[in-house]
C-alpha cells in the first residue's frame, strides 16, 4: 500500500522535475543555424566543388588517372611546332590544345585526389557546395575553352603536319634505301650498317663510303630528327612520359592519326 | 446578449445562429495560433527555432499557409473505404467538440445556451467525438487507423470516469451543474477560486480533471490513438486535405474546451483574480477567461514536450487504479466535509 502512494507521488514529483526541465530549455539559445540565410564558415581544406583553370591546363591527364571514379575526361590535339600556344602561369610550356575537359561532378566524390598530381597546381577543390540542378546532365562541368571551329582547325592543321611529315619520311627512307642499294657492291664500305644519306642518292653511292669507315648508322642530320623531339621535358620528374615528343610515324602509314587521345598507362 | 440581439432583430432564429457564430471566431482563429505557438514552444523547448520564414516575424502565419494548403488539395477517399462514414466521420467529430461550447461561459454576459445543466450536456454531448473517431477509423478501412479508433475509444470511456468524477466534487460544493452559476459562485479575489475551495481536496480534484482532460483530447502522455510512431496517424492515416484540417480542428477546439471547463470550474472563469479590480466590462470578462484558458493550454502543450507516450496497460494503470480510486476518496471526504460543515 505505502509503495502504491510512493509510486503515485513520484510519478507526480518526477512530472514536475521534467516540466522544470523543458521549462529552462524553453529559454535556452536555440542551436539553430538558420543555413540559407546564416552559412557555416567552412574549414580552410574543406573539398568541395573542383574547379579548373584553363589557362593553366596543358593537357596532361594526370588528374583523369587519379580519380578513383574516372569523373575527368580529357581529349586533347596535338599542336604543330609553328604553333605557339603560350606559358602556364608557372612557366610550363603548353604544347596541347585541351579539346575537352569534363568533370562529371554527380559522380565525384570529392576525395581531392586529382589535386596533388596536377603539375600546373590548375585543378583545384573550391568552397561552393550549393549546385544541385533540376537534369543530371547540368551536373557535367565542361571546362574546355574551345570552339568547335577552333579544334576542327587545330586537328586539320595537325592532320597536313602529319602528313607532311610522313611525305618526308617516306622520301628519306626511299632515299636511304636507293643509298644502300648503290652502296651495297661498293667494296670500300668496311661495316655492314648503311649510313643513310642526307641527300638524294645519285651522287651519294661513293661519297658516304670514306667518311664512315667503321661506325653504325651515323644520325641522319635532316628531316627525321623533328624539332619537337629534343625539347626538354618541362615538368621534371612529375610528369615523365606523359608529354609525348611527336615522333615521327613510319612512313608506312599513309595517313596517319593524331592520336589525341594518350595512352593511360604511365 | 442574447436579450440584446432579440431585441435588435426580433428574430429568434437569426439570433440562435449568430449566437452559434459566435465561439467560432475564437476557435478557428485560437486553433491556428495555437498550432503555431505549439510549433513554436515545442522548438524552443527542445533548443530549436520552429517556423521562421512565412510572414516574417518567427513565422508567425505559417499555419495559415499551412491550412490555404490543405484547402487546395485534393479530396482523396481510399477506394477500400466506406464512403459515407468516410466522409461523414469529421463533421460528427468536429460537431461533438464544437457543440460542447454551446455551454461555455466566455464572459458574464455571454453564454451560447443559458441551461441549468449545462456540465451534464458538455459532458455528454463529447462522448459524441468517440463515435466519430470510431467511425473516422472503421471507415478508413485500414489497420493504423482501426487500432488508433480502438485506442481512441477504450481511453477515453476509461478516462470519462475520473472527468465525471473530478466535475461531481466541484458540482457537490457548488450544488448547481450551471457553468454561468458556478462562475458567478466565484466572484471575488483569487481565494474565492474553487481550486482553493475545501483545501486540498478540490485542489487534487483540479488535478485529476487536468490529467483525465488531456487523455480525453488525445494529447501526450496520452496520445495512444494518435501514436504516429507506431500507427503512422492513428484514425485520420487516410485522411488528406480539408477533412484532416477538420480533424485537427476539433482536436484544438477540444484542447480549448477541456481547458475552458477547468477554467469555469475550478480557476473563477471569467472573473478577476483581483476581485473588482479589472472586472465588470465584458471584453474584460472574455480577456481573463481567454487568458486562463490559453495558461492551461500552455501547460498542456508544456506536459506534451515535456512526457513521453504512455503504455497502453500504464494507461489503464493510471486510469483505473489511480485516477479513480483518488476521486473517489475526494468525493466521500468532500461529502463529509459538506455534512458535517454545511457549503
Amino acid at each position: 500500500m505505502s509503495r502504491y502512494f510512493r509510486n503515485v507521488w513520484d510519478g507526480i514529483f518526477t512530472v514536475l522535475i521534467g516540466m522544470k526541465i523543458t521549462w529552462s530549455h524553453l529559454f535556452t539559445r536555440a542551436v539553430t543555424r538558420q543555413y540559407p540565410i546564416v552559412k557555416a564558415k567552412l574549414p580552410e581544406r574543406a573539398r568541395n566543388r573542383l574547379y579548373v583553370n584553363m589557362d593553366d591546363c596543358i593537357g596532361c591527364d594526370q588528374c583523369a588517372m587519379a580519380c578513383p571514379v574516372d569523373c575527368i575526361t580529357i581529349e586533347t590535339v596535338k599542336s604543330t611546332p609553328d604553333m605557339d600556344l603560350g606559358l602556364t602561369s608557372v612557366g610550363t610550356k603548353k604544347r596541347l590544345y585541351v579539346t575537352r575537359f569534363d568533370i562529371d561532378i554527380a559522380k565525384c566524390c570529392y576525395c581531392g585526389l586529382c589535386v596533388p598530381p596536377c603539375p600546373t597546381e590548375c585543378i583545384t577543390m573550391t568552397d561552393v557546395y550549393e549546385f544541385s540542378e533540376y537534369e543530371r546532365q547540368s551536373l557535367v562541368y565542361k571546362f574546355a575553352i574551345m570552339t568547335p571551329a577552333e579544334i576542327d582547325a587545330a586537328k586539320s592543321r595537325l592532320a597536313a603536319y602529319d602528313k607532311e611529315q610522313a611525305a618526308k619520311k617516306a622520301a628519306a627512307a626511299a632515299a636511304a634505301a636507293a643509298a644502300k642499294a648503290a652502296a651495297a657492291p661498293a667494296p670500300q664500305t668496311p661495316s655492314a650498317g648503311p649510313a643513310p644519306a642526307p641527300t638524294p642518292a645519285a651522287k651519294a653511292a661513293a661519297a658516304p663510303a670514306p667518311q664512315t669507315p667503321s661506325a653504325g648508322p651515323a644520325p641522319a642530320p635532316t628531316p627525321a630528327a623533328n624539332t619537337a623531339a629534343p625539347a626538354a621535358v618541362p615538368q621534371g620528374s612529375t610528369a615523365p612520359a606523359s608529354i609525348p615528343a611527336p615522333a615521327p610515324k613510319p612512313p608506312a602509314t599513309d595517313t596517319p592519326s593524331p592520336g589525341p587521345q594518350q595512352e593511360n598507362k604511365p | 446578449m442574447k436579450t440584446f440581439l432579440l431585441e435588435l432583430l426580433k428574430n429568434e432564429v437569426l439570433v440562435y445562429t449568430l449566437m452559434a457564430i459566435v465561439p467560432l471566431l475564437w476557435v478557428i482563429p485560437f486553433a491556428l495560433f495555437a498550432v503555431w505557438w505549439e510549433r513554436k514552444i515545442s522548438a524552443h523547448m527542445q533548443d530549436r527555432l520552429g517556423p521562421m520564414f512565412t510572414g516574417g516575424w518567427h513565422g508567425w502565419s505559417q499555419t495559415i499557409a499551412d491550412i490555404m494548403k490543405l484547402i487546395q488539395k485534393e479530396d482523396i477517399i481510399p477506394t477500400a473505404a466506406d464512403k459515407k462514414l468516410f466522409m461523414l466521420a469529421p463533421y460528427v467529430v468536429f460537431t461533438g467538440s464544437y457543440a460542447a461550447y454551446a455551454a461555455i461561459p466566455f464572459a458574464a454576459s455571454y453564454i451560447g445556451s443559458e441551461i441549468n445543466i449545462g456540465l451534464f450536456y458538455i459532458i455528454s454531448i463529447s462522448s459524441l467525438v468517440v463515435v466519430g473517431l470510431l467511425m473516422a477509423g472503421w471507415a478508413s478501412n485500414n489497420k493504423w487507423s482501426l487500432f488508433g479508433a480502438l485506442r481512441s475509444a477504450a481511453q477515453i470511456v476509461s478516462y470519462e470516469v475520473p472527468v465525471a468524477l473530478s466535475i461531481l466534487a466541484v458540482v457537490m460544493v457548488v450544488g448547481t451543474f450551471d457553468l454561468q452559476e458556478i462562475n458567478h459562485l466565484q466572484t471575488g479575489p483569487i481565494w474565492n477560486w474553487l481550486v482553493f475551495q475545501k483545501f486540498p481536496l478540490l485542489l487534487f480534484a483540479c488535478l485529476i480533471y487536468i490529467i483525465a482532460s488531456l487523455a480525453e483530447v488525445n494529447r501526450t502522455p496520452f496520445d495512444l490513438p494518435e501514436a504516429e510512431s507506431e500507427l503512422v496517424g492513428g484514425y485520420h492515416t487516410e485522411y488528406g486535405g480539408m477533412r484532416f484540417a477538420l480533424l485537427f480542428l476539433s482536436e484544438y477546439a477540444n484542447m480549448f474546451a477541456v481547458s475552458a471547463i477547468a477554467v469555469s470550474l475550478f480557476f473563477g472563469g471569467w472573473n478577476s483574480p483581483f476581485g473588482d479590480f479589472l472586472s465588470g466590462h465584458w471584453a474584460l470578462d472574455l480577456f481573463w477567461f481567454l487568458g486562463k484558458g490559453m495558461t492551461l493550454i500552455f501547460v498542456q502543450m508544456w506536459l506534451r514536450w515535456t512526457l513521453p507516450r504512455l503504455r497502453v496497460d500504464q494507461l489503464m494503470y493510471v486510469g483505473w487504479k489511480v485516477l479513480v480510486p483518488f476521486s473517489f476518496a475526494i468525493i466521500l471526504g468532500i461529502g463529509v466535509w459538506v455534512l458535517a460543515a454545511g457549503q
